[in-house]
């Protein structure tokens, strides 16, 4: 495997080093808000990667056990550079958690009830949503541009199981994974 | 030995999280709070707040918090690298599937269903998220237009104009709309 790209690079181990270093750092909230932010910075800063190979390996990220942003940086790692890829990304990835919360279990009382930490915290929220949003929109708009109005509906129809019903998101990849196996048997092309 | 074991629970949690790392939280629960007596239920709702309240990947935050408590930093290690074994391996054997086979027929097929599904997933991550934000509301049935807190909302607009209309850093963004909100809240 070859990523053009990626080895064109000046530095290119120390860039993904770094730039995974600093997404784990300062992404609160959890995985997705990670995969949007390895998306910004992946497929549109970089040009390591596109959108569809992004929203394929977050389809494999979350299919695999174990928590989404370490799936994310072992995948990303893997396609971007290889093994030496997915240590470095997952060393960059765990690092941080692993010093801030070795900090933090010394004095955590003081941390959980501080009422700064509280407010930052719900402040960063809103950020995250931008975040999330902005990701979301450039790639809804992709699924729209295909013009397949069955993935239209596919994406539509599995927004709304997942956010109103609560529907698991194991049962939403299984669906449209028996969808695409149909689609396969049926002889059709995409 | 102490390290062995925190190592082999959290395997066994890290192999059974499906779902990202909130699924991790029950079973930290069940088999290290229930089974091995290694926290307390208020440690374990302190735990769940700080997992939540710092950066990085839920699950990583967990083990951590869990074998430094334990057996200092070394058992945040042996817990860390417990929970991410299961997904080096399975992921590994993924990516590799996906390498070989992304260009057969049915691997094409069922790609081009799955892009649309992980952009709802992704979306409805976007949606709990901005209703804790904007409403303080855990789901959909809690909201009321009335009780927004026009801070937030005011912060999601303008971020998300920032992030659509210039070439900032997404991270930039986050550091900065955290900064503003905090100091409306503070002095306002």
């Amino acid at each position: 495997m070859k990523n053009e790209a990626f080895a064109a690079e000046k530095h290119p181990y120390l860039k993904l080093f770094l730039s995974m270093l600093e997404i784990s750092a300062f992404t609160f909230g959890g995985g997705f808000v990670i995969i949007s932010m390895m998306r910004k910075r992946y497929a549109r800063e970089y040009g390591w990667l596109n959108d569809q190979e992004v929203l394929d390996m977050t389809a494999i990220a979350q299919s695999a056990p174990g928590a989404l942003g370490v799936n994310s940086a072992i995948i990303f790692g893997y396609r971007i550079a290889g093994l030496p890829g997915v240590f470095l990304s997952l060393l960059a990835t765990v690092i941080p958690p692993v010093v801030i919360i070795s900090l933090i279990t010394f004095f955590y009382e003081r941390f959980v009830n501080n009422e700064v930490a509280n407010i930052v915290l719900q402040v960063m929220r809103a950020g995250v949503a931008a975040v999330i949003a902005d990701v979301v929109i450039d790639l809804g708009k992709a699924v729209f541009e295909t013009k397949n109005l069955l993935n239209i509906a596919l994406m539509l129809a599995a927004f709304f199981a997942l956010s109103v019903f609560k529907v698991s998101s194991l049962w939403i990849i299984a669906a449209a994974l028996i969808l695409g196996i149909a689609s396969s048997l049926k002889g059709g092309k995409q | 030995m102490i390290y062995l074991e925190l190592y082999g629970i959290f395997f066994l949690i890290g192999l059974f999280s499906f779902g990202g790392g909130y699924a991790a939280m029950p079973w930290i629960l069940s088999l290290a709070v229930e089974q091995k007596g290694w926290l307390t239920l208020s440690e374990y709702a302190d735990l769940t707040s700080i997992a939540e309240m710092t950066p990085g990947p839920i699950g990583v935050n967990a083990a951590t918090f869990v074998g430094q408590k334990m057996a200092g930093l070394p058992g945040a290690l042996f817990c860390t690298l417990g929970c991410i074994t299961p997904s080096l391996i399975i992921v590994l054997l993924l990516a590799l599937l996906y390498q070989r086979y992304r260009d057969l027929g049915v691997m094409k097929n069922v790609l081009f269903r799955l892009r649309p599904a992980v952009v709802s997933l992704i979306a409805s991550a976007g949606v709990t998220i901005l209703l804790l934000a904007l409403f303080n509301a855990a789901s959909y049935k809690e909201v009321s237009l009335t009780a927004v807190r026009p801070v937030e909302a005011c912060l999601f607009l303008v971020s998300l104009l920032l992030l659509r209309k210039t070439k900032i850093s997404p991270i930039a963004v986050l550091l900065l709309s955290a900064a503003a909100g905090t100091l409306l809240y503070l002095f306002l």
